[in-house]
């Protein structure tokens, strides 16, 4: 008895311990969406990794939407539920999870959040004339020849070739280290483009490593490698976790790196914990700025904190673009609960063609055929732990 | 040379973190006979504590780094209890797999509490290095650190399990558990202890590991768990030496192979030397081979 009574005790201790710190952060989990869905709804299906390394992107896309879906619906008129499954980032999973919310009656898919996932995911939409709209899947391999695949983030190849263009046109370094994950289409394919780029515009590239995975990689290697060079700037086209990890081995080792990051690099100033004077001076190139004082963004950003207890990153706006992107279709073309996925999959291909949106993420937004968006990824320096236009 | 210096005394750092989180996995195989692979997992519990301490309730670093032994010691008698100790009769494979369900359950669990986003760890050291050979090499304060406690940690544990009653029930246990029972050890208790003691580690560890490499998520402990789990086979699973030398030398081969032959294959050399340990000696570099009595 007196065991049992022990246990129990230990057991209340540690759960009133965890409760105690959680209050805060408690908030920042993903809350099932779907629990009050209006009748005659249309079904929007979300895919990406909810749980595991890639949680925070996956999240981020779910939440994005939710709160785009809870603002359309307060207004009255079209319905929408947001369906949303969890992948953790991986194509077999995501296809499952595909699978799942065809079978729920899923009508369109916003999403999936990453590029390897999404791939599989466009195959088989492609296949069965789902309309496909990611708000993060930035690789070319999720379009390539799927005429029913777009995107709401700027493509990686163009992302690469315009932060080399940054680069030299602002004469931000002379020579210059690139630090990627190979283990990632997203960020092999920035590099890529970045490399011939470089090659092309006379842009000397001294060290060229990289690491394999998200989680809390050693750089040392790496950045002695670019210290070695004589760098001045390190180009990073990766996400913004071990960006954290980089900026603080960094500067422990009081190497001085300049930094330049790409999309993956936004959220970094919200990392809590993170001290930002690490990235005092570095750049960047993003479609979203949080801290942007018109309505839409602060209206968005305030939204978002009340309800998730974060600031939101470029792949919750991206996603909050793509919700209204949809939203608007709808309107145009009359879509209900009862229209079937593929009428909505032939009406949407002409009308992306000559739609034109004004969103979070860019103003005046087009799409060609192939589903690639244009829209202007703008340079951005981290000045007092925000950032700053460039110049 | 100071490259090589350099690089040397990353892999000194990083090999003492591997060191300290393989003592861990090495007590309670050696005790328990069993791998617990939520081992990985406790580590980033003991850092989102010491985190929560730090960032969030503003303690100073040595009430985190209290807090966080504390909680993660509860934690492990805790998990013994609920998870292990049911299944002390069963086959080593369900308990293995009780081991990998007890892991997922951590990740999920901190995702719950703390959110998928990652956090910044504060670090506990003083950030800064010692330049030695003018301003050619520099050592940072966490290295020194790291090494220095993993020296400590190791030290401590020889003694406590060479030279104190509880060490001696531990040997017994761990050499034939009916017959250390029969002569009146108690088994169960002394379990419990190994895993207190192991999940102490695995905090101290959290807290080190994050200072020096500062990105903290729910799945922060699952790669160099399993990379500590290398490093304890490869110095011979069941030895504590043999786990402080293996974690080491793993660090060392880890950044070396990063740094002159590529940076891409980090993670395949590591797993590489498993395969290379298993082959060659497949009880360790210090493990001893037990020969069955018939």
């Amino acid at each position: 008895m007196k065991k049992v009574f022990a246990l129990v005790m230990a057991l209340v201790m540690v759960l009133g311990m965890f409760a105690g710190c959680s209050a805060k952060d408690a908030a920042t989990a993903t809350e099932a969406p779907n629990a009050a869905a209006p009748a005659g709804a249309i079904k929007v299906g979300a895919i990406g990794p909810l749980t595991g390394d890639y949680a925070i992107y996956g999240s981020a896309v779910a939440n994005g939407i939710q709160i785009a879906i809870d603002e359309i619906n307060a207004k009255g008129g079209l319905q929408f539920e947001l369906l949303s499954e969890d992948d953790q980032g991986d194509p077999t999973m995501a296809v499952n999870a595909y699978n799942v919310e065809m079978e729920k009656g899923v009508q369109v898919l916003l999403g999936t959040t990453t590029s390897g996932a999404c791939a599989a995911v466009a195959a088989e939409a492609n296949k069965e004339r789902v309309f496909l709209l990611t708000p993060s899947a930035s690789n070319p391999v999720v379009n390539e020849g799927k005429d029913n695949v777009y995107q709401v983030c700027f493509t990686d190849p163009n992302q690469g070739a315009s932060s080399a263009q940054t680069i030299k046109s602002l004469g931000l370094g002379t020579k210059i280290a690139v630090i990627w994950n190979n283990a990632q289409d997203y960020s092999s394919s920035i590099y890529q483009s970045f490399m011939a780029k470089a090659k092309e515009i006379g842009l000397e590239v001294v060290s060229d490593t990289t690491f394999s995975d998200d989680g809390n990689a050693d750089f040392s290697a790496q950045l002695l490698d670019a210290s070695e060079a004589g760098a001045d700037l390190v180009f990073l086209p990766i996400y913004y976790t071990p960006v954290v990890a980089i900026m603080q081995q960094s500067d422990a080792a009081g190497y001085g790196f300049k930094f330049f990051g790409v999309d993956g690099m936004d959220g970094l100033l919200a990392v809590e914990g993170f001290n930002t004077a690490l990235a005092e001076g570095s750049y960047m190139l993003t479609p979203f700025d949080a801290n942007k004082s018109d309505d839409l963004t602060s209206g968005f950003v305030s939204t978002y904190e009340a309800k998730y207890g974060v600031t939101p990153n470029q792949f919750a706006a991206d996603a909050y673009d793509a919700m209204y992107i949809f939203y608007a279709a709808c309107q145009d073309l009359g879509f209900t609960s009862e229209t079937s996925p593929q009428d909505i999959c032939e009406a949407m291909i002409p009308w992306m063609q000559s739609y034109t949106y004004t969103g979070l993420t860019g103003e005046g937004m087009v799409w060609t055929a192939d589903g690639c968006v244009s829209k202007i990824a703008t340079a951005y320096v981290i000045k007092d732990g925000a950032y700053a236009s460039v110049g | 040379m100071t490259m090589f210096l350099s690089n040397l005394i990353s892999g000194l750092s990083l090999g003492s973190v591997y060191a300290i989180i393989a003592l861990g996995y090495t007590m309670v195989y050696g005790i328990a006979k069993m791998l617990n692979f939520a081992h990985g997992d406790i580590i980033m519990v003991g850092a989102y504590i010491c985190f929560t301490c730090l960032y969030s309730l503003g303690l100073p670093p040595a009430a985190g780094i209290l807090a966080s032994v504390v909680v993660c010691t509860l934690l492990g008698i805790l998990i013994e209890r609920l998870a292990y100790k049911p299944l002390r009769q069963a086959t080593s494979l369900a308990v293995l797999i009780t081991a990998i369900g007890v892991s997922y359950f951590l990740q999920n669990l901190a995702q719950m509490i703390w959110g998928a986003n990652p956090k910044s760890f504060q670090t506990v050291i003083p950030a800064g290095n010692l330049s030695l050979l003018g301003g050619e090499l520099k050592i940072s304060y966490v290295s020194m650190v790291t090494i220095a406690a993993s020296v400590v940690v190791m030290v401590a544990l020889s003694l406590f399990v060479g030279r104190t009653k509880m060490g001696r029930a531990m040997r017994c246990v761990s050499e034939d558990k009916g017959a250390a029972q029969l002569m009146g050890v108690n088994v169960n208790l002394t379990i419990s202890v190994t895993f207190a003691i192991g999940s102490a580690l695995a905090a101290i560890a959290g807290v080190l590991m994050c200072s020096a490499y500062p990105t903290l998520k729910p799945t922060t402990g699952a790669m160099p768990g399993i990379k500590a789990f290398t490093a304890a086979v490869f110095g011979g699973i069941g030895s504590i030496p043999g786990a402080m030398l293996g974690g080491i030398l793993l660090g060392v081969i880890e950044i070396l192979g990063r740094a002159y032959v590529s940076t891409e294959l980090g993670d395949a050399f590591v797993f590489a030397v498993l395969i290379l340990v298993l082959l060659i000696k497949p009880t360790g570099l210090l493990g001893k081979k037990i020969h069955e009595k018939v």
